[in-house]
């Protein structure tokens, strides 16, 4: 089966800022596939390319078959874009904003509401609310209903999980893993290294460009250094203690532990000892395994350095 | 040690919608407070109680020592305020930036142009220096809002999810910039949705439904809920 969308060599600039240079990659039909980056990254300018709001300056991207510029008002019957800042009507209900986008796409609630029943449910008992008056993730599960009544083949979603809380994301995730199971190709982006892990593969951009593109696990096994969780009672003196020891790599703050790199295997009672010297107090140093978010500030490291 | 935030039941109604449910919590000096919630919970509204921008229906506050209900303009001077959507003026450079705040703050000259140097020496945004502050690259001008925020030294800085959408380099160096505040005396008060950034707080909060559920050190939450991380204290007390 070919790729259910390629991407071949996009860039776009606005004025003197790159925005995307030279992206390349192809997603598989039913894959979830993540573009996992920080703000200014150039993910929702991607985007808009893909969905066909925004024209690239070079290369070009096709999705199930159809060219993004060619194709586009057929494209637009298949895709599912859900916007990362909530772009429904804060004046209508609902309900109105729902059976909005469904007769736009000539098609009705009814129609397609075994496709969003399971997300559309938690919210129908507020149906005759205003939009702009439901909680944040009330309407995160609203946008999707909305982005999901044509039985879009393709579903984009741009930070959807933004500024929600822990419990709403692991939600947003069960939604997502369904509309897989129902055959839909899911895009997603996403500035949290956690989530990272949820999907298929994940491309991790910074600064317009593509540092690498992989599953997962395969991510995380790119880690080229030796990688150690430390601890000790006062956490900001010892991470600048562990940037002064001699075989330091890098030391950074990662919730209780510190993950301190280094190239070669370090002796432990030596570390302990230069720690201890230094005051701190129950420092705890175990080996352990990286994660994402490490393999994504090693790869933003080594690009500082090119 | 000085308590720099003292709650005593809050309650805040909006007509029948009890949005504060009686809080009572109380905030050390050089602490940094975790508020968590789920979105919805009422974080934002006491946030607002707490900056004296909001009355509260009930209960009993005080701020860097000051009443909520008699001091609100002292309580104002006493503290610094930043959100993830930034306070800065994009079209003003840094420079414009700080002497406005500092003017608005009642600063004078001498403190602003000394305050313009070491910031920009500190974020070493010496290339920078005739740039508007739209062209700075994301990082900075988030560490460059926290600072701007504690331009006037107050003693209590409210962080309203300070890190959102920033990358995993600047998040920490952001946090960094946090603990050398706290240990410098602030008091800062953070909400965040990054559960490995309440790993940092010294204490957490969690709200839930407008009350308070748990409010401990990272590690007893932990022990209390037999679990091994911050995010799942938090997803068995929101989820109930």
């Amino acid at each position: 089966m070919p790729p259910k969308i390629i991407i071949d060599n996009i860039s776009k600039s606005y004025g003197d800022i790159t925005a995307l240079k030279g992206i390349s990659l192809d997603i598989n039909a039913n894959e979830i596939f993540g573009f996992i980056g920080p703000d200014g990254a150039g993910k929702t300018t991607l985007f808009r390319i893909l969905t066909s709001l925004l024209l690239a300056d070079t290369g070009k991207a096709i999705i199930a078959g159809l060219n993004v510029v060619d194709d586009y008002k057929v494209l637009r019957t298949k895709l599912g874009y859900m916007p990362g800042r909530f772009s429904l009507y804060q004046d209508l209900s609902v309900e109105e904003n729902l059976n909005f986008f469904a007769g736009i796409f000539n098609t009705t609630i009814k129609e397609n509401y075994h496709l969003i029943k399971d997300i559309y449910a938690q919210i129908e008992p507020f149906k005759k609310r205003k939009a702009g008056d439901l909680s944040g993730g009330m309407k995160q599960k609203l946008a999707l209903s909305c982005a999901l009544i044509h039985k879009p083949d393709v579903l984009i979603l741009d930070e959807p999980t933004t500024g929600v809380d822990a419990v709403s994301r692991i939600e947003f995730w069960e939604m997502l893993y369904n509309l897989k199971r129902q055959g839909i190709t899911i895009i997603v982006s996403t500035p949290y290294m956690d989530e990272a892990a949820r999907c298929d593969r994940i491309a991790l951009l910074q600064k317009g460009e593509v540092m690498t593109i992989n599953r997962p696990d395969q991510v995380v096994d790119s880690f080229s250094k030796k990688l150690y969780g430390i601890k000790a009672r006062d956490m900001y003196d010892l991470v600048k203690l562990l940037r002064n020891y001699h075989e330091c790599e890098s030391a950074y703050l990662f919730g209780e532990w510190i993950h301190f790199s280094t190239s070669y295997e370090i002796v432990k009672a030596d570390l302990e000892k230069y720690l201890k010297e230094n005051n701190m107090i129950d420092v705890q140093i175990e080996k352990i395994k990286p994660n994402i978010e490490d393999s994504f500030m090693e790869l933003m490291n080594r690009k500082e350095e090119q | 040690m000085m308590k720099q935030v003292i709650v005593k039941n809050l309650v805040k109604k909006f007509g029948d919608f009890v949005a504060n449910d009686h809080l009572s919590f109380e905030v050390e000096k050089g602490e940094i407070f975790g508020f968590l919630g789920a979105n919805g919970a009422g974080k934002t509204t006491a946030i607002k109680i707490l900056c004296g921008l909001s009355l509260p229906s009930s209960g009993e506050l005080t701020v860097a020592g000051y009443d909520i209900y008699k001091e609100r303009e002292k309580i104002k001077k006493s503290i610094g305020y930043m959100s993830q959507k930034f306070s800065l003026y994009n079209d003003m450079n840094i420079a414009e930036n700080i002497r406005f705040y500092g003017g608005i703050y009642g600063l004078d000259r001498a403190t602003i142009k000394r305050k313009t140097k070491e910031y920009i020496e500190k974020l070493e945004l010496q290339q920078y220096e005739k740039s508007m502050v739209s062209e700075l690259p994301l990082g900075i001008k988030q560490k460059l809002s926290f600072l701007v925020a504690i331009l006037h030294n107050p003693a209590i800085v409210f962080l309203d999810e300070p890190t959102g959408g920033v990358d995993p380099i600047t998040r920490r160096q952001f946090w960094e910039m946090i603990y050398e505040e706290a240990n410098a005396g602030k008091t800062l008060f953070v909400t965040t949705h990054y559960m490995d950034e309440a790993e940092y707080c010294h204490r957490v909060s969690i709200m839930v439904d407008g009350k308070i559920e748990a409010l401990d050190t990272p590690e007893q939450l932990k022990v209390q809920f037999g679990v091994d991380s911050m995010e799942k204290v938090f997803v068995k007390l929101a989820r109930g």
